[in-house]
């Protein structure tokens, strides 16, 4: 039926279970009665009575009796059923109307409540009528009940709640109120409401954990010191029954233990929630309550028999597991192991307690004590439950047949730890299998059967390697050590011991110990010679540096190579070390650049140590120990023009990153170290290795050329060698051999010639040996020589260019060959000293000398050079040498340049003549210049050259020039040519005391046509009347061109025509202003016609027209010789000649013929070059030499005012 | 107050491990690392209902006799784990999850240290500080 209730709680559907019974008074609740469950609801007067006189004699009387009673235990829930017999009243027709006795009853009772009575008709009859008044009477039956059973659960409750509120108080009881509460969980229970009925059990559960916490807290009830007494039972929990009767007795009778408490509160949550079809919840309230229970006895102080608890609790989980089992199914317990699996790892560990406790794990089996404490805790466990006693596993007999004998337990226990681990690693939790693996191999070891404990020592070793704990990993290593130790693994033990005895975790004692262990079993007699453990080095030394000398790691063959690596010991004692190796792999790679000596000599690590990634074995774990990743940025360019087409990130070791995880297999095992055999192996012996940084150095002698790589490190400790297999990063020596070579090269940048210069010969000895009397032959040079006064020292160094010794050098000069004795060196050493040489200084324009060494090259590399600008005149002087190690000679060249550079230039005052001298000094140094001399070459007798210059020294100072002047004077008829040859000394201004005499610097030069043969003289006049000339008025020009001398050797050429007594020569003027000052008007230029003769004069009138008003430069007048056009090519030839010497076509960098060209057209204005280009027969312009042609008038300004017109001042200064 | 704390890297290495009475360091240790069993678990179970939720909180691991052991996971995976003494009722669920959150935060700021290589031991003082006033704090 439908069941409301107060408080909004939803409405539900529940069974309510009811019995009849007679009515007696004392059936009847008092106050203060607690029981629910027999509480009478409703009280039922049944009345057959038909007839009012019997109603108002007895029934009356008797019903009043009742109400009164009720009403004195206020009761208000009564029904009174009147049964109507047709049978009965058919005897009686004659009395009152068959309802009167109804109404009357309800008159005299019911005067409120008319439905608190109820007629029931002919109950016995088969009728609708009876059936009708059947339901009506069950119905109203029902909702009273229900009514009476609402009203009094609600004053119960309230009841309850009143009692709990009272638990401040001193003589409240919790096991009474227990009581009262777990009525009204029965009566949930009854109604089939589990829910409800487990919330009241689990508000116990809470209420008593509050009172043992604040116990715990000092807050302490009297009741709870019931609870605290010594256990004295521990027969687990009893869970097969629904209600443990004996239980609840005790706790009526307030002598239930708190584990009888705890007992019997769970047994009635689990049979509740097993009601709720949920057994999963069973097993985690079970591993709750067990915990729990343990931690309360503690927190209560409760004195509890070693092992009694250990006892309870495994009987207890293993029936709960019992009692799960028994309500599912396979499947059911196969997909829910999660749940349980807690409960058996529980009962493993306590069961094992239990093992240790009672002595059944040692070997030699339990003692009296232990037998004695086995009594004990059987004894505790009382009899056998009679409900368990037929079932053959039950968990009473499991324990006492577990706990007695050692046989037993251990079958019991392998059982167990077996099945959790099964069940651990069926739900994938491999870490606690683990665990309980690693508690089954410390029972195996204490069993003496290590060969069963080593698996699982292994397995959870590789475990916890695996995800790198470090602790676990030194423990399980121990243990994993003895388990060795005893099954005789002889390499397994030493290299557990090897990585203990490296374990910072452990204690200083017990790396002694291992290490110990190690030691003494390389102490012992080797019983087979060959026999050796090979074991990984990372746990007993790391290699932390190497250290190469020479640093970049490279010798000659035959030379030393000495290795010094920083080895860190791993080990807590100082080891004495039998002898350290590397094994060294050899090859030869003939063809690479790589192997080049010079190449070798430059490159690789600059201070020769290679240093190692700390192997932080083996603790982080594989994922973290993974290289950084090394990202490079990475440029592609087109190789064309060199500009970007790719760019992007590359990770360098990718192979690293990207290998295939090893699996963890190979983590311990000493087959993964592979012994390599090398030819090639440095040794060290006899080494002790102290705790920490250790400096082992290697020597080595260089044999074969090639490279070297390191391979593998080996460290032997009698027996046993300890190895690193690779070597990473790679560590590679090179052994090479070399030539011997000589080379030789200036000091400064450039040698300069006229002066000493030092040059440094390099002799590298390679594989040679020079010995004492060895020497170079230098063949000599004419124009270089080799300066050998005074000591010249060679400095001896070693081929990493470490100054080895000095030695004194002998050099002997004959006139053919220079011999420089060489030091005895030995081989791969570089000798090294100075030579001072000194070049002739060479006039560079006039030697014609034929092409031998030590010769100026052509004059056309010297125009080359010139092009470029003004830089140094230079001269290769080619130096061979006969080294003592070759049957070939060795030749070198040397370039000088030249200091200086010397132009001339004819200076013209009328007839006389200066000849100009500009020495350019292009070097960086000073010089001193000294007794300058203009000599003339040509041998005519009468010409003098006055020098007008100072006669003391003279200081040229770097890029800097310095002028000479002579004057030429001459008595007779000056020749047409002049060949000179100006010499000057110098010397080095920073000079301290030359020893030797320096040859003068010297430079030739011809001078032709020097002499004046035309004036010419130009004038401008003002108009006449007018004082000054005027812009913008004409004014005349005058010039007059005069012949000097008579006919000489140099008119006569095409453009002289004879006729009868004079010769004639044909002259074109030409008048330019190329400031544009004056405005030419009319014919600027004309031919005339010039008698040679003295004295012959041709003036020429035109008209000019300043343009500016101020003192204004004339007009240039120019003058050409006018040629016939034929024999136009040696014409040619001689312009050429010609303009070669002239200083101003040297200024315009005569580079090419076209540039000629237009140098020489430039004066003409007219394209008459070009003419002749052509080949058209056209007359040909020639400038007269400078020499011939003397200007007066130049320089010589004239005053011009402005015109008078104008309003505009302009003037123009020049 | 905690006596173990430890954050396990993803791969489930620890990055620090610290417990307070010395001598059960490696019970602390092997207890941790078996509870990483039940991390898992729990992480893989919540891999799809709860990710929109971003629960890190994992609850109550591995209750044993003595001591409870509970466990945050945060966003990358990198586990916390603490483990309480059982006496200690004091601590509830709530004292947990803000001792997770302080713990978080600080394990945070670790992170955003750009000296920190992530996937190092966490070496930083100021979390060891932190720690220790977890571990010896009262609540």
């Amino acid at each position: 039926m439908e069941w409301r209730r107060s408080y909004g709680r939803a409405p539900k559907m529940i069974h309510l279970e009811s019995n009849f019974v007679q009515f007696k008074e004392e059936l009847l609740p008092k106050e203060g009665n607690k029981a629910l469950l027999t509480f009478p609801f409703l009280h039922i007067y049944w009345t057959e009575c038909c007839d009012t006189e019997v109603y108002k004699a007895t029934v009356k009387d008797d019903l009043t009796k009742w109400q009164n009673v009720l009403k004195a235990h206020s009761s208000v829930d009564w029904l009174i059923v009147v049964v109507e017999n047709d049978a009965k009243k058919k005897n009686k027709t004659n009395i009152l109307p068959r309802t009167s006795i109804v109404d009357k009853i309800r008159n005299d009772f019911c005067n409120k409540q008319s439905d608190r009575c109820v007629v029931l008709s002919d109950p016995l009859k088969d009728s609708s009528r009876t059936q009708e008044s059947w339901n009506a009477f069950l119905t109203k039956l029902r909702t009273l009940l229900l009514m009476s059973f609402t009203k009094n659960l609600g004053k119960f409750e309230d009841d309850m709640r009143t009692l709990r509120e009272k638990r401040t108080e001193p003589g409240w009881s919790f096991c009474d109120y227990f009581m009262v509460q777990e009525e009204l969980a029965f009566v949930f229970e009854m109604l089939q409401q589990f829910e409800d009925a487990l919330v009241q059990y689990d508000e116990l559960d809470a209420l008593f954990s509050q009172y043992v916490v604040n116990f715990g807290a000092g807050d302490g009830a009297n009741w709870l010191t019931f609870f605290c007494q010594p256990v004295k039972s521990w027969n687990g929990l009893v869970l097969r029954k629904p209600i443990d009767m004996e239980k609840r007795e005790l706790m009526q009778r307030r002598e239930a233990t708190l584990l009888d408490l705890r007992s019997y509160l769970f047994s009635r949550q689990c049979t509740l929630l097993l009601f709720l079809q949920r057994p999963w919840e069973v097993a985690q309230r079970a591993l709750e309550l067990l915990h729990s229970c343990v931690q309360e006895l503690r927190l209560l102080e409760v004195l509890v028999p070693p092992g009694a608890l250990d006892c309870w609790v495994f009987l207890s989980c293993l029936e709960v597991l019992q009692r799960i089992e028994g309500c599912c199914d396979r499947a059911q317990i196969d997909s829910n192991i999660a749940h349980t699996v807690g409960l058996w790892s529980y009962a493993t560990e306590k069961l094992k307690s239990l093992g240790y406790l009672c002595g059944l794990v040692s070997e030699k089996g339990p003692d009296s004590e232990d037998l004695n404490r086995t009594v004990d805790l059987l004894a505790g466990l009382g009899a056998e439950r009679p409900e368990t006693v037929s079932t053959a596993q039950s968990p009473y007999k499991k324990l006492k047949e577990a706990l007695s004998s050692v046989e037993a337990f251990e079958k019991h226990y392998l059982d167990l730890s077996h099945a959790t681990i099964e069940m651990y690693t069926s739900i994938g939790r491999i870490r606690s299998a683990k665990f309980v693996g690693k508690d089954l191999a410390e029972f195996y070891m204490r069993k003496r059967s290590p060969q069963k404990a080593e698996s699982y020592l292994q397995g959870a070793l590789k475990n916890y390697l695996a995800e790198g704990w470090a602790l676990p990993v030194t423990h399980t290593r121990k243990q994993l050590a003895e388990c060795q130790k005893h099954l005789g693994q002889v390499e397994n033990y030493l290299q557990t011991s090897s990585l203990l005895a490296s374990d910072h975790h452990l204690t200083e004692e017990e790396r002694k110990y291992f290490c110990q262990e190690l030691l003494s079993f390389a102490g012992w007699p080797v019983d087979s010679p060959g026999h050796k453990v090979v074991l990984p080095m990372h746990s007993f030394a790391q290699l932390r540096d190497l250290h190469f000398d020479p640093p970049n790691a490279v010798v000659h063959a035959g030379g030393t190579l000495s290795l010094e690596m920083t080895v860190c010991s791993q080990m807590p004692v100082p080891v004495c070390v039998d002898q350290i190796a590397i094994n060294v792999h050899f090859s030869i790679e003939k063809n690479s650049y790589r192997k080049t000596a010079e190449w070798l000599t430059k490159h690789k690590t600059p201070n020769g140590i290679i240093h190692f990634p700390a192997e932080v074995s083996p603790l982080p774990p594989a994922q973290s120990s993974l290289p950084a990743l090394e990202l490079a940025e990475m440029f592609e360019r087109s190789p064309s023009d060199n500009a970007l087409n790719t760019t992007g990130i590359i990770c360098r070791n990718v192979h690293m990153l990207l290998r295939r995880q090893e699996s963890g297999s190979s983590l311990e095992g000493p087959s993964g170290v592979a012994l390599e055999d090398g030819a090639h192996v440095l040794r060290c012996s006899g080494v002790t290795l102290e705790p920490g940084a250790n400096r082992v150095a290697f020597r080595t002698q260089a044999k074969e050329p090639g490279t070297y790589t390191l391979r593998q490190l080996c460290a032997t400790v009698g027996p046993v060698w300890f190895v690193l297999p690779h070597i990473y990063p790679i560590v590679q020596y090179d052994v090479y051999s070399q030539e011997p070579q000589l080379h030789v090269e200036p000091l400064a940048d450039s040698l300069l010639a006229g002066i000493p210069q030092k040059v440094r010969f390099t002799v590298t000895t390679g594989h040679y040996t020079v010995k004492n009397g060895d020497s170079l032959q230098l063949s000599n040079v004419e124009a270089m020589l080799v300066l050998c006064q005074g000591e010249n020292s060679a400095v001896i160094y070693s081929n990493s260019r470490e100054e080895s010794s000095s030695a004194v050098l002998q050099v002997q000069s004959s006139d053919k060959v220079t011999s420089i004795g060489l030091p005895a060196t030995p081989a791969y050493h570089v000798i090294e000293f100075e030579l001072e040489v000194l070049s002739l200084p060479l006039a560079p324009a006039s030697s014609r000398e034929s092409d031998t060494p030590g010769t100026p090259e052509p004059p056309r590399k010297q125009k080359d050079r010139q092009r470029a600008g003004p830089c140094m005149v230079t001269t290769d002087h080619k130096l061979s040498i006969d080294c003592p190690w070759s049957i070939y000679s060795t030749v070198i060249a040397l370039t000088f340049s030249m200091p200086f550079r010397t132009t001339h230039s004819l200076l013209s005052a009328g007839t006389r003549k200066y000849v100009q001298v500009c020495v350019q000094n292009l070097s960086e140094l000073d010089f001193q210049l000294a007794e300058s001399h203009l000599v003339d070459t040509g041998g005519a007798a009468d010409l003098h050259l006055t020098p007008l210059n100072a006669p003391s020294l003279q200081h040229i100072h770097s890029k800097q020039s310095v002028f000479f002047v002579w004057e030429l004077k001459w008595t007779q008829e000056p020749p047409p040519a002049l060949r000179c040859q100006f010499s000057m000394g110098f010397s080095p201004a920073s000079a301290e005391q030359l020893s030797i005499s320096l040859k003068p610097y010297t430079y030739e030069f011809q001078v032709e046509n020097f002499f004046t043969l035309y004036t010419v003289k130009a004038e401008v006049l003002p108009p006449a009347g007018v004082e000054h000339c005027r812009t913008g008025s004409l004014c005349s020009l005058e010039v007059s061109i005069t012949r000097l001398a008579d006919l000489l050797e140099v008119d006569r050429d095409e453009a002289l025509t004879e006729s009868d007594e004079y010769f004639c020569t044909k002259l074109m003027y030409e008048v330019v202003d190329n400031t544009s000052n004056w405005a030419v008007c009319g014919k600027s230029c004309g031919v005339i016609s010039m008698p040679v003769a003295a004295q012959a004069t041709h003036r020429v009138h035109m008209e000019v027209m300043p343009l500016f008003a101020g003192y204004l430069p004339l007009p240039d007048v120019r003058l050409f010789k006018y040629l016939p056009h034929h024999s136009a090519h040696s014409s040619q030839l001689d312009a050429d000649s010609w303009i070669e010497n002239d200083s101003l076509s040297v200024d315009k960098h005569p580079d090419d013929q076209l540039d000629c060209s237009s140098v020489r057209s430039r004066g003409s204005a007219h394209s008459a070059a070009s003419g002749e280009h052509k080949g058209l027969p056209m007359p040909r312009l020639q400038a007269l030499p400078t020499g011939q042609v003397f200007n007066s008038s130049t320089g010589t300004q004239i005053l011009v005012i402005p015109g008078q017109d104008d309003h505009v001042l302009e003037i123009s200064v020049t | 107050m905690a006596v173990c704390i430890a954050v396990i890297a993803k791969e489930n290495y620890p990055l620090y491990i610290r417990s307070t009475p010395m001598e059960n360091e490696l019970k602390f240790h092997y207890m941790v690392h078996t509870s990483l069993d039940v991390v898992d678990e729990k992480i893989s179970a919540m891999g799809k209902a709860l990710v929109d939720q971003r629960e890190l909180y994992l609850g109550l691991l591995y209750p044993t006799e003595d001591y409870k052991v509970y466990g945050f996971v945060t966003n990358s995976k990198v586990k916390l784990v603490m483990v309480v003494d059982s006496s200690n009722t004091a601590l509830r669920d709530n004292e947990i999850r803000s001792m997770f959150r302080k713990l978080h935060n600080s394990y945070t700021d670790v992170m955003c240290n750009p000296f920190y290589n992530p996937g190092d031991r966490i070496q930083s003082r100021a979390f060891d500080n932190m720690v220790t006033s977890m571990m010896i704090q009262v609540c």
